[in-house]
């Protein structure tokens, strides 16, 4: 049990991972999950504004379970299975952060300065709400997320994988080191 | 409810992604300033272990739960839009901290943040269906 109740290493999250990505190959579909933002789109409706949305969803009805499973898993998780969210970082990551204003660096999993009261405020839930717009139309532009691209699409081999996830990068670095630090 | 095992893989996964802190936001900062491994460890990992199996598939060594051949679906080529797509995504990645398969997760420990997060990426996603005809390759 206390093996569980700590935080894992990489090398039995990637391998986990991996088991992942195998199950849902063995279970005979792509393994993948920024396609469910467009089904959830033609679930809402939009068929009626763009013949892109026109689909079958029930299709996809096994992503939808997965996506269904990947929300309860976040509420296990965060009930049951992380007594202490502390990230034991670099310590130079956290003194930047202190540097920014960060409170409380790195003893949870997420800043309250982006996930906390802020996200109430305008700036806060613009903040959210954008990098939320960017990550659901460059993953449907770039065809594919991390999951998709980085973990499927490399481990195959495919060119088009390998030029987004250096798009993947070119954007979080422009984020990180350029953004956040005005933003904050 | 043949289905029902991707609700159970789904639960798997986001412990996974949990336990192994592959969902902070803390992670990616550290990762996209180069300032730790284990980002880097957790998705090179978990790379090369797929890669191994993408050729047992490729192989037909290991078929489906079926007994079908497993062919992953070749991705849609075009350098301008994984090129420039995967900069915008990375941008949304970089700031919020949440890739898609997080953003479902975090909905677990951060309600209406992630909420928010999702109608973004829901309204990015819809965007692009307006507009994807018009856009280049």
């Amino acid at each position: 049990m206390d093996f569980i109740l700590q935080p894992w290493p990489w090398f039995i999250g990637g391998p986990l991972i991996a088991l992942s990505l195998f199950l849902y190959f063995y279970f005979g579909q792509n393994f993948g999950a920024s396609t469910n933002f467009e089904t959830l789109c033609t679930m809402a409706g939009a068929g009626k504004f763009s013949d892109y949305f026109k689909k079958d969803w029930k299709q996809r009805d096994f992503a939808l379970l997965f996506v269904v499973g990947l929300i309860i898993g976040g509420f296990i998780s965060s009930t049951y299975l992380i007594p202490n969210q502390h990230v034991a970082l670099n310590p130079k990551t956290v003194q930047e952060l202190t540097d920014l204003g960060f409170a409380n660096t790195a003893n949870q999993y997420f800043p309250d300065e982006i996930f906390g009261k802020n996200a109430f405020s305008l700036k806060g839930f613009l903040i959210l709400l954008f990098s939320g717009v960017l990550v659901g139309f460059g993953t449907r532009y770039a065809g594919g997320c991390t999951s998709g691209h980085a973990i499927t699409g490399l481990s195959n081999l495919e060119i088009p994988s390998l030029l987004a996830v250096i798009g993947f990068f070119i954007g979080g670095i422009i984020a990180t080191w350029f953004i956040i630090p005005i933003l904050f | 409810m043949k289905n029902i095992k991707f609700l159970i893989l789904g639960i798997f996964f986001a412990i996974v992604l949990s336990k192994s802190q592959a969902i902070s936001w803390y992670r990616f900062y550290e990762m996209f300033k180069f300032q730790s491994f284990h980002m880097y460890g957790i998705i090179g990992g978990a790379v090369v272990i797929s890669a191994i199996i993408m050729q047992l598939f490729k192989n037909g060594k290991i078929k489906d739960i079926n007994g079908n051949k497993i062919v992953p679906k070749p991705k849609k080529k075009g350098f301008i839009s994984t090129i420039f797509g995967g900069t915008l995504f990375g941008l949304g990645w970089g700031i919020s901290g949440a890739c898609a398969a997080p953003i479902f997760v975090i909905l677990g420990f951060k309600l209406i943040p992630a909420l928010i997060l999702l109608i973004g990426a829901l309204l990015g996603a819809f965007f692009y269906g307006l507009i994807s005809k018009k856009l280049p390759n």
